[in-house]
């Protein structure tokens, strides 16, 4: 059974939203011309099933957000795609990229030319990726020469040039300095040029900014936005913060324990969630001059002692005798994908 | 609000589960466990199961090859050579355990006590642990059985005092680093005592790995105390110790191999079966590589 | 603080003064660590780093107060200062008119008026205790209740922050997170305290989770009339938990008052930026506040916020501004800022006269 969403699912942005001049940091218009589609992937770590028939579509130039509570299996979807998970879990499903059939079927030799070079990851801890032994010069060029074939002497330029449009205020200094010598936002500056060095179609991005202050947070997630929409490069945002995923994101995954709950365009899902699950995050965001939080008991069970229909029942305002049992499908209902069956009636 | 889902329990059965298969997922450590368990019955048991008394000389059956009668063979004194291995089984675990009670107890002390001051009494400490560091333990073993004399207590004293070093450096560093944990600062800002904060928060989290400590360093006090048996300075002739039958068999080896080869193996064989045993608890026990399973 | 507004609970006998007594009180307050030369490998070359300057604060009895703050802000420090951890180098830090670290020395009474709960609550338990007698602990030492009665009293203290009697026999390494900081909540309240202090104790968890301790700590806050310290980088917490708002930058209160009206209208140009930063569904991501928070031995001279300011005028490279009350007497909010960004503040001269004239000394 697979449910893909496919494209004429995608329901065009309401006009009347936004202010009349156009932002270009709200989400733009999806297009149509779809880059990656995935089809029931499913993670197995010895019996468990940590990710279960996840599907989702993103289009050229479109961003998504992955969202979900610690144990969602965001970060799981985006190690699954970029071929990580190799020999610690079984990956079943598909998951076509611009033209590879099928990204969950290539072998550790089938990625060189495709992992860094036409699908980039960015990750949460950028102190950590970054090798400490290495000045950020010699890490950026040594990228350039593995996977462009530049020589040293134009690498270099390059590597000048990507960290100056990266915001590194005297980027050819800073060639020379180690990882540690630079601030968390600048590590994951450098981080950026790193992943955009070879112009990649796809960028992972897991929680790029969660151990980032908040005014640093504003400066990285415009960059990545900034970078990836000049280079016309789509890009998955792993988020948990619904509020960042509504700003930044055209589409949004919402995750509850490896399962799919709601997909669809962010405004839609975030402005009238159906899926009991979306309402019950979304009423969680404390925002400023938030006065009252309505949180459900208890906390995402673990992988031992999931239900076996839909893994959300065990919390769910709405539940229904059948939803322990029976898994509800992915279905179309108001410009969303949905897996619910006692969805909310909205508005 | 109450919590309406318990995620604990799920936790607990698999760890229930876990613990039950460990024998099952390692094989070697199971192994291992019954090769040292069975070393350590033949110590206790060792009159009931010896064939013949450790000291008993034969002039008819020197020498002889394993079978038979003698199912190891015998030495040149005509002693039989697997009474002499399971009683020695006796002498050398007798001497590691007091041995490691001797390091333990001593670095305990000492590695508290330096992990605890500040100023110049850590620094006295510190020579101190570093002096008795800087000799290899066999070295400092031979020096202590000098000023001691030869002796089954005399070696497993020497051997103790060369194992306090090692000791004290592992305790301090632990020490150092629960001090530094959350929870002691915790204590403090509660204004509980120092000496109660040391007593209920530090000592009982530095007790774990110094058990783990002890385990490893079981095989270190057995392996010294036989080489100073070897070196012909550890226990006396005719004591039936491994060390000591080594050597004896040293000079009929082209010709006489079981005499030295039967306790050779015994020896490796309960070295390597501790290690692996010792290996096996840190692992499944330490809290620190629990994460890398 | 200088609020004074609504903060006495209503079920208070009538005898409760009008005016909350003040707790802590932060006078000019500076903390100074040496450090090593950056740069120098041997010698002894030091230097002062300056984790807090000029700090001025006074918490009320009864009120919650949160203070905020990034990285380097020094709010950590403050922390340590107001519980008596680190002694202030200049200044002073006073508890009912007392030196904290004098009122610490002097026995168990401080500790037992004054909780911590620390952001890192699994590394604050002891792990090879169980939660019965981590919390026991307290009971025991501030003798808060005869011997036999511990059982019951832990008993009840785990329903207050709503976990079931059976986990107290367990070890915190067996628990979720969010249930290790309801232990640790627990902990902190067994000593029966006037004063809890909250070192982002809800950051790291999953949504919901933070949203019900968020439930949890205001309704212990409001039932016990707690005095509330709450550390935070996060204003919708902020906001949500506390009546008045400190915003810290580089070792500086910046801004002070009433949290609501901080947050509308910001008059430092930092707490705007910060407000501005705050995640919010669907508006456009604010332009971003340039640059990052200079580092304390290397600090811009003037107004240390001048260099990523976007207001700064040439009297804001010059000379510091000191954290005064914003528009005459009667007003509970103050800012360090020679330009304010008051709703009827505009950025031209003549304003920034008037004020200028409006200053004076906030203690």
């Amino acid at each position: 059974m697979t449910h893909t969403i496919l494209p004429e699912m995608i329901v065009p942005r309401p006009l009347s939203r936004g202010p009349a001049s156009p932002d270009p940091y709200l989400p733009g218009t999806p297009g149509s011309d779809p880059l990656l589609t995935v089809t029931g992937l499913t993670v197995y770590r010895g019996s468990r099933r940590i990710l279960d028939d996840v599907s989702f579509t993103l289009a050229r130039g479109e961003t998504l957000a992955l969202v979900g509570e610690s144990g969602a299996g965001k970060s799981t979807i985006a190690s699954a795609l970029m071929g990580l998970l190799a020999g610690r879990a079984r990956v079943t499903g598909q998951a076509a990229f611009d033209d590879v059939p099928d990204l969950l079927a290539i072998t550790s030799k089938g990625w060189s030319g495709l992992r860094g070079q036409r699908i980039a990851m960015i990750f949460q801890d950028a102190g950590a990726a970054l090798n400490p032994c290495f000045t950020v010069g010699s890490q950026l060029t040594s990228v350039l020469r593995r996977q462009l074939g530049l020589d040293r002497a134009t690498a270099r330029q390059r590597a000048v040039t990507l960290l100056d449009s990266v915001g590194l205020n005297d980027a050819a200094a800073r060639m020379s300095a180690y990882p540690h010598q630079l601030s968390g936002g600048m590590q994951q500056r450098v981080m950026v040029a790193i992943a955009l060095a070879c112009d990649p179609d796809l960028l992972f991005a897991d929680e790029p900014t969660s151990a980032l202050d908040v005014t640093i947070q504003a400066q990285i997630v415009r960059l990545i936005l900034d970078q990836t929409r000049a280079k016309g490069a789509s890009c998955v945002f792993v988020l948990h913060d619904l509020a960042l995923a509504s700003q930044t994101c055209d589409r949004i995954v919402v995750l509850y324990a490896g399962q799919v709950m709601e997909s669809g365009p962010s405004d839609v899902v975030l402005n009238d969630p159906r899926h009991p699950y979306t309402r019950l995050l979304k009423s969680c965001v404390i925002e400023i001059g938030t006065h009252d939080l309505d949180p459900p008991d208890g906390s995402v069970p673990g992988y031992d002692d999931l239900p076996g229909g839909c893994r959300f029942a065990t919390r769910c305002p709405r539940r229904l005798p059948r939803c322990a049992a029976e898994r509800p499908p992915l279905t179309t209902l108001a410009g969303r994908s949905l897996a619910c069956w006692n969805p909310e009636t909205g508005e | 609000m109450t919590m309406t889902d318990d995620p604990i329990a799920p936790q607990r059965r698999a760890r229930k589960q876990a613990r039950r298969s460990m024998f099952i997922r390692r094989p070697f450590f199971t192994v291992s466990l019954i090769v040292a368990v069975g070393f350590v019955a033949c110590a206790v048991f060792a009159p009931l199961i010896a064939p013949y008394d450790p000291v008993q000389q034969s002039i008819t059956a020197m020498m002889a090859p394993p079978g038979g009668a003698h199912l190891l063979g015998t030495d040149s004194y005509g002693q039989d050579i697997l009474s002499r291995i399971i009683y020695g089984a006796r002498y050398a675990l007798l001497i590691a355990f007091f041995a490691i009670l001797i390091g333990a107890t001593g670095g305990l002390i000492l590695g508290t006590a330096a992990g605890l001051t500040t100023g110049w009494v850590e620094w006295v400490l510190l020579r101190v642990i570093d002096s008795i560091l800087a000799l290899p333990s066999l070295i400092l073993a031979i020096a202590v059985i000098a000023i001691l004399g030869q002796g089954v207590d005399k070696v497993a004293i020497a051997v103790g005092i060369s194992m306090i070093g090692p000791f004290a450096r592992t305790v301090r560093s632990d020490v150092l680093q629960v001090s530094s944990q959350l929870f002691v600062e915790a204590a403090g800002l509660m204004s509980i005592t120092r000496l109660t904060v040391i007593w209920r928060h530090i000592l009982p989290n530095i007790v774990f790995p110094l058990g783990v400590q002890i385990t490893v360093r079981v095989s270190e006090a057995i392996l010294v105390s036989s080489s100073l048996s070897f070196l012909g300075i550890g226990v006396t002739p005719p004591t039936p110790d491994w060390g000591l039958m080594i050597a004896e068999g040293r000079g009929f080896v082209s010709f006489a191999p079981w005499m030295s080869g039967m306790p050779g193996i015994a020896l490796a064989l309960l070295l390597i079966a501790l290690a692996i045993v010792g290996d096996g608890i840190r692992e499944e026990f330490d809290p620190k590589m629990r994460g890398h399973q | 603080m200088i609020a004074a507004h609504d903060v006495a609970p209503a079920h208070l006998p009538d005898t409760t003064p009008p005016e909350p007594q003040v707790l802590f009180e932060l006078v000019e307050v500076e903390k100074v660590f040496m450090v090593r030369k950056p740069g120098s490998l041997f010698g002894g070359a030091k230097v002062g780093l300056p984790a807090l300057d000029g700090v001025r604060l006074k918490i009320r009895k009864g009120a919650s107060v949160a203070l905020v703050g990034e990285s380097g802000s020094g709010k950590s420090t403050l922390l340590r200062v107001l519980l008596g951890l680190t002694r202030p180098t200049q200044g002073h830090a006073l508890y009912q008119g007392r030196p904290i670290d004098q009122v610490r020395a002097e026995g168990p009474a401080f500790a037992r008026q004054v909780a911590m709960i620390y952001q890192d609550a699994r590394g604050s338990l002891n792990p090879r205790m169980t939660i019965a007698a981590l919390i026991a602990e307290p009971l025991r030492h501030f003798r808060i209740c005869p011997e036999a009665d511990i059982p019951d009293r832990v008993h009840s203290l785990l329903a207050r922050v709503g976990l079931p009697a059976e986990v107290a026999d367990r070890y915190p390494a067996a628990m979720s997170g969010g249930q290790v900081r309801r232990v640790a909540i627990a902990r902190a309240l067994a000593s029966e305290p006037t004063v809890l202090v909250a070192d982002e104790a809800v950051s790291g968890l999953d949504v919901s989770t933070q949203a019900q301790l968020l439930n949890l700590l205001r309704r212990l806050q409001r039932d016990m009339a707690l005095t509330l310290v709450f550390i935070t980088h996060d204003l919708g917490v902020a906001s949500y938990l506390c009546e008045e708002i400190a915003i810290m930058y580089l070792g500086r209160i910046v801004e002070t008052g009433p949290t609501n009206a901080v947050l509308t209208a910001p008059a430092h140009p930092y707490a705007r930026a910060l407000r501005r930063a705050a995640p919010e569904f669907f508006a456009p991501i604010s332009d971003p506040l340039p640059g990052e928070i200079p580092s304390p031995l290397d600090l811009p001279t003037g107004c240390r916020f001048s260099g990523r300011c976007d207001v700064a005028q040439a009297d804001c490279h010059l000379s510091d501004p000191a954290l005064v009350r914003l528009g005459g007497g009667a007003s509970d909010r103050a800012a360090a800022c020679f330009h304010p960004l008051l709703p009827d503040a505009n950025t031209d001269l003549g304003h920034t006269t008037a004020t200028h004239l409006k200053r004076d000394i906030h203690a």
